[in-house]
């Protein structure tokens, strides 16, 4: 037997030996290193072999390289040895299933937003984009230009808030009552075909009660273009309602009056409490009430420039918050802007 | 408006029942907001009295026996001195509700013995039923009413209250609610007759009517009745005003207010004999004028108001109410009476000023018929010929300087087609015009010539007409249908999408949103903004806000928000982190406000630990700017830090941030001099972003970058700097060295084996190369540069 040969033997003892006081993955890989590694001993051995006379040469690399195996092998058995230990361990400390993990701050976006989002979504699955105007606005703008001159009986329908701002005698500034408004704004600035949403803040000088609140929030809704006809209204509003409020949803319609359209209509829906027997939701009649629309004034299209023999249009305005307010059982309408965190956080 | 059926009846049959009139009515237009039933008398039905005998033991009470329809007779017990044999009566059985005909407060009827005779139920009074206050004796039904039959089916009424819209003045009227139930039955309504017999003197020899404001009286008709006795109006009238919720005064009175409801004309009725110089002007008001009302109330007239006058001055505000002077009294015999027309925006602005608002100027306000006058006048003298006596002059004085001329609107079959949806046979546009008072001609080959009738004001085009037509056909019976053309390009609008996107990042962040109100109180905003930002954005002020609460368009998000942490601190020590992204409103000299999208977020209570129990962990500056960095990196922009000087921030825990070289925002902790203030007694860190000055530095899209192959070489590097030397700063200039793809700041140290005035910074430097892997030569060269870099511009030097 060669010096080499006992080398090797010593070798393969050695890293037995070290082998098996390993107990954990950092000591393997510090073993592996100090025996396997680039710089490991048997690796250095072997890499010693050219220098070998050649009659030793042979037997040394067979020895060697059955060494390096060998070791190799029981490498792989240890770790997979001290794996399944650290298995066994990780599984004797057992979780209680029952108990919460650390808390993970979660936001929420506020109810008003959820459904705001939620119905111009719906919308602009019928082709409607959404713009938007200012909240500040002129007369001439929200009342005006949509057919409610100064004293005309139709400015009751909307308690108007004015900014205190004087010019020639009149106060030309307001909170804007509606949405409708940007009808004319987008109108003035656009070509038909159109089919626009207006989302927004409105104002009005009313005294709140469970029903009330003087700002509240509308999408106003606007389509003009050749062939747009009053059945096209239904069939839009009738999708959107029951888009939100579920596929089984009665809408009905009947006529009412605001000074931009002609025809105009009321658009309600069936009682989702009472299914149209009457109840206290819906104050007895079956029907509740959710938004304004009807074709667009010819007039109106005129003063745009648009040609009526050609196109018409048609407009709605629908509060978000009456929305929210059927869509989530919320029974006060104060609850929205009072910012109370045991409300939001229902949502 | 209100409409009793009874009186309605008299104009058009009611076929249906009145919830579905109602409902018909309602979808036509004409909402009804409540059907009222005078009298809902469950358990009282029309009983016969068969005899009457005295009671044993009372003198003035008698024992009743009466048959109540259902086979069996009751025995009551009674006081009333009307009650006789063969009367029809209201029984009221036990366990009825009734009104107590002493006190007046409702009761509920039970079993009992009166003076030993027990009592099976009770005849009642019209008081203990709630008609009216007669408790003088029991209520006696006509001859014909049906024994067993609710009591309903003889007396009581159903008013029907009617949502009256701005456009149908012809609706405040009996006659037109009549019109509109013909035509959803299918029938021809009937007018109230207007016939009377003149008498030989001259109207036109009794009063001169000079109209001296024709813009603003189109027509005025005076009429003069002779020989009326001044009295109560007949039951039925009063009945009906009361029904209809006026109160009955006197005949003459109540014929105007009659007339009024039935037609829809107001009318007013001078003493004849108190009108000076027996002559009527209407003028516009001079000004200073001062005129006494019939309410009592004075006023000061300004020159754009209309005034009745007669030969010396002033006697109503045209339109709106009459005076005092000429009011028709106990001794009045003679009348004048005035139907006239008036300019609807003129009687509107007038009783805004005086802020008197009377059933006569909402009807004006609404435009009525010039035709109209002629109806009311001649519907009125017809009953104070036959309720007051009266003699009614020959003739009436009637002013009209302008005709009406007759509306006629051209409908063709196209617009009808085109605005409905649908194709409605000629017939049944005939027909549905026709039953609404329209005379319609055929004018081959595609269109209705259609004469409007003179009240209905509110149609003037065609697309008028064709809401009557839908509107009586039934909205719900038009088919629905889905829009057919081309979707329109997208219009971008990326302000709207950004700040939706800043909202998904704020909640991402953990905050939960707020919405607060717009319109502010001014104290808390000079809480939280500084003089010199308040004097740059002086915040606009409303006319007439709902309370002081809400007087001002607000020019910061930060005291709602705030606001609204003080709403839910309650007292709890959890973390709490609010947003809200709303407009601020920034003043533009006669212009409107810029309305600039803001974010403002706060953060208050301590950090839970892993139960969720709060910690020590009170929140502070860099929880501030860890949401901010959160939101900024949501949005692919990157903020520059800037220490900053803010009214409402802790010094030296405030910072500005810039996107480019734009302020985008600023955060901190809000000094607690604003808290206390705002009545919060915890830290709170807050922040606030300008959605809009974000906006040109949003990236549009995301541009992928290849991630290297090679691998990265991670190393520390420590170096000292004076104090002052932010660390922010010199992490930058690392990151923005050729070869580094990252610089963490991990450790700042000041004290031992460091000099006084310098810091030692610690920082975390990854190296990477997209095209190879480096070496240790090509990093060390590359540190060596930092290194001299980093001497250079912040006078750094490496710690051994």
């Amino acid at each position: 037997m060669s010096t080499e040969t006992d080398v090797i033997s010593g070798l393969e003892a050695a890293a037995l030996r070290e082998l098996g006081a390993v107990s954990d993955a950092a000591a393997l890989e510090e073993w592996r290193v100090a025996f396997l590694g680039r710089k490991g001993r048997v690796t250095l051995l072997l890499r010693s072999l050219p220098e070998l006379p050649m009659e030793q040469r042979r037997d040394v690399g067979a020895r060697g390289n059955a060494l390096k195996r060998r070791l190799d092998e029981e490498l792989e058995l240890r770790k997979q040895a001290l794996e399944s230990r650290r298995i066994e361990e990780v599984i004797s400390d057992r979780v209680d299933v029952t108990l919460p993990g650390p808390p993970i701050p979660r936001g929420r976006l506020h109810p008003i937003t959820q459904t705001l989002r939620d119905m111009l979504g719906v919308f602009k699955g019928m082709g409607f984009h959404a713009v938007e105007g200012p909240e500040v606005e002129w007369d001439h703008y929200n009342f005006e230009a949509l057919r409610i001159p100064p004293d005309h009986p139709a400015r009751d329908m909307w308690d108007t808030i004015w900014i205190d701002y004087e010019k020639d005698g009149r106060r030309p500034m307001l909170l804007r009552t509606h949405t409708s408004p940007n009808q004319v704004r987008f109108m003035e600035q656009h070509e038909p075909p159109i089919r626009i949403v207006v989302p927004g803040r409105c104002y009005r000088f009313e005294a709140t009660d469970a029903t009330h609140e003087w700002m509240l929030t509308q999408i106003e809704g606007l389509a003009v273009d050749k062939g747009i006809s009053l059945t096209d209204l239904k069939g839009t509003l009738a999708a959107f309602a029951r888009r939100i409020f579920g596929q089984d949803r009665q809408v009905t319609f009947r006529c009412s009056y605001f000074p931009f359209v002609e025809p105009g209509m009321e658009v309600s829906i069936d009682c989702f409490i009472c299914r149209g027997e009457g109840c206290r939701t819906c104050g007895h009649v079956g029907w509740i009430e959710i938004l304004g629309a009807g074709m667009v004034h010819p007039d109106i299209l005129m003063s745009m420039g648009y040609d009526t023999d050609i196109y018409t249009g048609f407009a709605f305005g629908v509060g978000i918050e009456r929305i929210a307010m059927l869509r989530y059982g919320v029974d006060d309408i104060r609850h929205f802007y009072s910012n109370d965190l045991r409300f939001l956080r229902q949502f | 408006m209100r409409v009793p059926l009874s009186w309605l009846s008299e104009y058009v049959d009611l076929r249906i029942d009145a919830r579905e009139l109602a409902h018909r009515l309602t979808v036509a237009g004409a909402e009804v907001s409540a059907i009222e039933e005078a009298g809902s008398w469950d358990g009282i039905v029309i009983a016969r009295v068969e005899k009457v005998e005295p009671h044993p033991n009372a003198d003035r009470l008698v024992l009743a026996t009466v048959d109540i329809g259902d086979g069996t007779d009751a025995e009551v017990v009674c006081g009333a001195p009307n009650l006789q044999e063969g009367q029809k009566v209201a029984y009221a059985g036990i366990g009825t509700s009734l009104i107590d005909g002493y006190e007046g407060k409702p009761f509920v009827l039970k079993k009992a013995k009166i003076r030993g005779v027990e009592s099976n139920g009770m005849i009642c009074s019209e008081k203990e039923l709630g008609l009216s206050e007669n408790h003088t004796g029991i209520l006696v039904l006509p001859e014909d009413s049906v024994v067993g039959q609710p009591l309903s089916s003889a007396v009581g009424d159903t008013i029907l209250d009617v949502e009256v819209t701005a456009n149908r003045a012809d609706w405040l009227s009996i006659i037109g609610i009549a019109r509109e139930v013909a035509a959803l039955t299918d029938q021809r309504w009937r007018d109230p007759s207007l016939q009377y017999t003149e008498g030989k003197k001259l109207a036109s020899k009794m009063a001169r009517v000079e109209i001296a404001d024709k813009d603003l009286c189109p027509r005025y008709i005076g009429a003069v009745i002779e020989g009326v006795k001044v009295g109560e109006s007949p039951p039925w009238m009063q009945e009906r005003l009361i029904a209809a919720g006026m109160r009955p005064i006197n005949n003459i009175v109540d014929i105007t207010n009659y007339v009024m409801l039935e037609v829809g004309q107001p009318l007013h009725a001078f003493d004849y004999d108190k009108v000076r110089g027996k002559k009527i002007v209407v003028r516009r008001a001079e000004r200073g004028e001062k005129i006494k009302l019939l309410d009592g109330s004075k006023h000061r007239l300004t020159q754009d108001m209309l005034l009745i006058c007669d030969g010396e001055g002033p006697t109503a505000v045209a339109g709106v109410m009459g005076g005092g002077d000429s009011e028709v009294s106990a001794r009045t015999t003679t009348i004048l009476l005035e139907a006239a027309n008036f300019s609807g925006p003129s009687v509107r602005r007038t009783s805004q000023a005086l802020k008197i608002r009377t059933d006569a100027s909402t009807r004006f306000e609404k435009g009525l018929s010039r035709q109209l006058p002629a109806v009311g006048a001649a519907r009125a003298v017809k009953l104070m010929t036959e309720i007051c006596g009266g003699r009614p002059a020959q003739g009436l004085i009637d002013v009209f300087p302008g005709t009406e001329k007759d509306r006629r609107v051209t409908l063709t079959m196209e617009r009808l087609e085109r605005v409905l949806g649908l194709e409605v046979p000629n017939g049944e546009v005939r027909r549905i015009l026709t039953s609404l008072g329209f005379t319609c001609r055929w004018l081959p080959p595609d269109r209705f010539i259609v004469k409007v009738p003179y009240w209905r004001t509110d149609v003037s085009i065609a697309d008028d007409v064709i809401e009557e037509i839908a509107r009586i056909y039934g909205y719900d019976q038009l088919p629905t249908s889905r829009l057919k053309g081309e979707v329109p390009d997208y219009v971008p609008v990326p302000i709207l999408d950004l700040r939706e996107r800043v909202r998904d990042a704020a909640a991402a962040a953990g905050l939960q949103e707020v919405i607060t109100y717009s319109m502010t109180e001014l104290e808390p905003m000079e809480h939280v903004l500084g003089p010199e930002e308040l004097a740059m954005n002086p915040p606009l002020r409303l006319a007439n806000p709902l309370s002081r609460q809400y007087e001002w368009a607000r020019t910061t998000l930060r005291h709602s928000v705030l606001q609204a942490l003080a709403g839910n601190l309650r007292g709890s020590q959890d973390r709490i982190g609010l947003f809200e992204v709303d407009r601020v409103y920034l003043p533009r000299v006669a212009e409107l406000p810029e309305e600039r999208e803001m974010l403002c977020a706060v953060i208050a209570g301590r950090a839970p630990d892993r139960w969720g129990s709060p910690t020590g962990d009170l929140p502070g500056f860099y929880d501030a700017r860890a949401i901010l960095d959160s939101v900024l990196d949501a949005l692919k922009v990157k903020g520059e830090y800037k220490e900053s000087v803010d009214f409402a921030l802790l010094p030296g825990r405030s910072s500005e941030v810039f996107v480019g070289e734009d302020r985008a925002g600023c955060l901190g902790e809000v000094h607690p001099r604003v808290l206390g203030q705002l009545g919060i007694d915890v830290p709170v860190a807050i922040l606030e972003l300008d959605i809009g000055a974000l906006l040109p530095h949003v990236p549009e899209g995301i541009h992928h970058q290849p991630v290297s192959p090679f691998p990265a070489v991670e190393e520390d590097l420590a170096v000292t700097v004076d104090e002052a030397v932010l660390a922010g700063n010199v992490a930058a200039a690392i990151e923005s060295s050729p070869l580094v793809v990252s610089a963490r700041v991990f450790d700042i140290y000041t004290g031992e084996q460091i000099p006084r005035g310098r810091k030692s910074l610690a920082f975390a430097i990854t190296y990477q190369a997209p095209d190879r892997t480096l070496s240790d030569g090509d990093v060390a060269k590359q540190r060596g540069r930092i290194v001299e870099r980093l001497k250079h511009e912040f006078n750094a030097e490496l710690r051994a």
